[in-house]
């Protein structure tokens, strides 16, 4: 019997039409546009001006306060300025834009192809690295690795675990790492553990990738403390309470983080980005992006230079299909459509999806049946249509009461519904509505 | 038989005659004791419980009214001055005056002015489409035009016109309670000034964009060009971010801006039609001074 998590949950189609894709190297695009604020926390501070000429892997932008991340050019060229424009968020933001000149590598990066995988740093000096070189999250939360690396006080992170279960249908980029990158992963994840000081490290790895499991199984059979297991597929096993739970069966409390259940999470493309940032000295620049779709004619996985146009890499795989009716950033279930192809590919960009015409309609929203379908499969145990309908009559205090803020934002209730309710919506409306009544009340 | 009924009858009376007893005396001893002013003043508010003076209905702005001394903060919107004035002659204190207020929508991105460039099927309310991108147009800052703010009026004064998109505020409705303010996620509603006949000129645009790309987006676009700011008397045109704003405070309603804005985003309302010349206007004001008796009264004066 396979683990996997304990509630609710959903099996949408697979769809991994790029799972057997490898990753190839997307060319740099003229001109690239980096946003200032592609993490989760306050946005980078920028560090050059207009005119300046910048290396690859050159700090552009420094990480601004507690909660926030560094920012280095992608490409080498020219800034032709710092102004607004259009990124997923469907707003403008402050982003540096740079005209490419050829592509010149900081000297301080190592360019060797061969794998280093002894680490004997200390563990202040890794995250000190991990910092340096702006690594975000980069299963999609974008949240800052060091600060999640800098453990509090009093609490010990017992356990690592990696994220490598993709479980976001179509998506294919930490399959292809996991495949193509083994050993640096690996070298990558001791890293981390070091870091930590952790006893145990568990990979996690849903079973419709048997290929990614044996690869990375073979190599970790090097390292005594990390183990690799196979999970039963349903979404949203990737969620990081999901995952701990599957693994070490141990649930985070309500408002609570995983270090309180003595773990720390990290996906698989983090882990290799910290490989590359202790091991080789190169900055987040670069991230591996899925490009997919039924009616695009190459799906595929590129490697990608952050602030690189969404466009370059539809028109990499193919082409924009005629019949397309959105175009998703990231995955169907949690990723969103976009409002522009010029907007460009940041730290937190896993996939590009593109739906067509009759996928992409949303039904029309009827009433509810009551047939508690979203409760059933809400992996974080609360009502979702309970919680849509306190949100529609802005009744706060009770979406507090009833854990609102719990909610992953997986949209496992708005999949299911068969009345098509727009469940997630409102929850989120909710949710935003009520933390910022929880910032005001602590202020 | 007689006496079972007889029994109950009177059980149930003495039972009934005891607990009232108890209960009278309960209610003295444990009585809340209340300003009657109050009811009073809960009496002389409109009771439209819409929360534009801040409390949650009437009982509770009528609460603050009393305890407060000198009605710092308190204002009813929905009443204005005359309600204000009877709230003070109950509690016996000076009134509070506020110039009456109306709400403006500081967007006129209609349909045929403002391009659409995306579509959006979602969840047909401003507030979650503003969740997810800044609009179906190139303007981030413009209407939406789901009408959330009519969801929310409690008079009637707002109403969408499905020809622009936008909604519509009826100014004789209008009491500037404030819910279309927090309704509209894009912050487009302002409470404006009223002036007589119900006057006003505004820069009916948000856009912070720089000019040439606002523009793009929406020809009546507020481009920040300063020629406003520039020929306003009164100081009462302020620019930041590339954005013209009009105190209404200080507007002294001129029009000189308006014809001055090269791509119309200044509104003019309630004003007579332009006199066509502006030559023939100024004859005419000439000819009406009989006979230059004003310049010899400026000579006295100076003489005085």
């Amino acid at each position: 019997m396979l683990k996997t998590f304990a509630k609710g949950g959903v099996h949408p189609s697979e769809n991994k039409l790029s799972a057997a894709e490898p990753i190839n190297d997307l060319p740099i695009p003229p001109v690239i546009t980096i946003p200032l604020g592609m993490h989760l926390g306050v946005a980078a501070k920028p560090i050059v001006q207009k005119g300046d000429e910048v290396k690859t892997g050159q700090l552009i932008a420094q990480g601004n306060g507690l909660v926030s991340a560094n920012i280095h050019s992608s490409v080498s060229g020219k800034v032709l300025k710092i102004d607004k424009a259009l990124d997923a968020s469907g707003y403008k933001h402050d982003s540096v834009i740079i005209q490419v000149d050829g592509d010149e590598w900081l000297e301080t990066i190592d360019l060797s192809k061969e794998i280093s995988d002894t680490c004997t740093l200390s563990s202040k000096d890794i995250i000190q690295k991990i910092n340096d070189a702006g690594i975000v999250g980069l299963g999609g939360a974008t949240f800052p690795s060091h600060v999640k690396l800098s453990v509090p006080r009093g609490k010990k992170a017992k356990y690592l675990i990696i994220n490598g279960v993709e479980c976001e249908p179509y998506l294919t980029s930490d399959h292809a790492l996991m495949l193509s990158k083994g050993e640096e992963l690996l070298t990558g994840i001791s890293i981390l553990s070091r870091a930590l000081r952790a006893e145990k490290t568990l990979i996690g790895i849903e079973d419709n990738k048997p290929d990614a499991i044996e690869n990375l199984r073979k190599i970790a059979g090097k390292y005594n403390d990390i183990s690799v297991h196979a999970l039963k597929v349903k979404y949203p096993q990737g969620g990081e309470k999901q995952l701990i739970k599957a693994l070490i069966n141990r649930e985070v409390p309500s408002g609570g983080l995983p270090v309180d259940v003595g773990t720390v999470v990290f996906n698989v493309g983090t882990a290799f980005a910290v490989y590359e940032a202790v091991q080789k000295n190169k900055p987040l620049f670069e991230r591996i992006v899925t490009v997919t779709g039924k009616s695009l004619s190459k799906p595929s996985n590129f490697r990608v230079r952050i602030g690189t146009p969404v466009k370059d890499l539809i028109e990499a795989a193919g082409g924009l299909p005629e019949d397309t009716g959105k175009i998703i950033n990231g995955g169907p279930m949690m990723g969103k459509a976009i409002s522009a192809m010029d907007i460009s590919v940041v730290k937190g960009t896993s996939g590009i999806l593109i739906l067509n015409k009759n996928e992409s309609r949303r039904k029309p929203s009827e009433p509810c049946i009551r047939c508690s379908k979203c409760i059933s499969v809400c992996p974080m145990g609360l009502e979702p249509y309970l919680l849509m309908t306190l949100s529609e009559k802005s009744l706060h205090e009770r979406l507090e009461r009833d854990k609102v803020m719990d909610c992953n934002e997986c949209g496992s209730c708005s999949y299911i519904c068969p009345s098509n309710r727009p469940l997630l919506d409102y929850i989120r409306l909710g949710k935003s509505n009520v933390g910022k009544i929880i910032r005001m009340r602590k202020k | 038989m007689n006496t079972v009924i007889l029994y109950t009858i009177l059980s149930l009376s003495g039972l009934g005659a005891t607990a009232a007893i108890v209960l009278f005396f309960v209610a003295q001893k444990f009585r809340v004791k209340e300003d009657p002013r109050i009811d009073e003043v809960e009496e002389a508010l409109p009771s439209a419980n819409c929360g534009g003076c801040g409390f949650p209905g009437c009982r509770n702005f009528a609460e603050a009214c009393v305890k407060s001394d000198d009605f710092e903060g308190l204002y009813c919107p929905v009443g204005g001055n005359e309600t204000m004035r009877s709230v003070a002659k109950i509690l016996g204190r000076d009134a509070v005056e506020q110039d009456p207020r109306v709400a403006v929508l500081r967007c006129n991105g209609s349909c045929d002015v403002r391009p659409q460039t995306t579509y959006y099927d979602g969840t047909a309310t401003c507030v979650i489409a503003s969740a997810l991108y800044g609009g179906d147009t190139d303007c981030q800052y413009g209407c939406l035009g789901f009408g959330d703010c009519v969801e929310v009026c409690n008079f009637d004064a707002l109403a969408m016109d499905l020809t622009t998109g936008l909604p519509v505020v009826n100014d004789v409705n209008c009491t500037a309670c404030g819910a279309c303010v927090k309704a509209c996620p894009k912050d487009l509603f302002e409470l404006r000034k009223r002036a007589k006949k119900d006057r006003k000129i505004y820069v009916a645009c948000r856009n912070e964009d720089k000019g040439g790309i606002a523009k793009k987006s929406c020809e009546v676009a507020c481009i920040g060009c300063s020629k406003c700011f520039k020929v306003c008397p009164f100081e009462a045109i302020t620019m930041e971010n590339n954005l013209a704003f009009i105190d209404a405070d200080k507007c002294k309603l001129c029009r000189k801006c308006v014809p001055e804005c090269p791509t119309n985003s200044i509104l003019e309302i309630g004003f007579p039609p332009r006199k066509e010349k502006v030559e023939v206007a100024t004859e005419e004001k000439k000819v009406k001074d009989p006979n230059g008796t004003v310049s010899e009264e400026i000579i006295k004066n100076k003489e005085e």
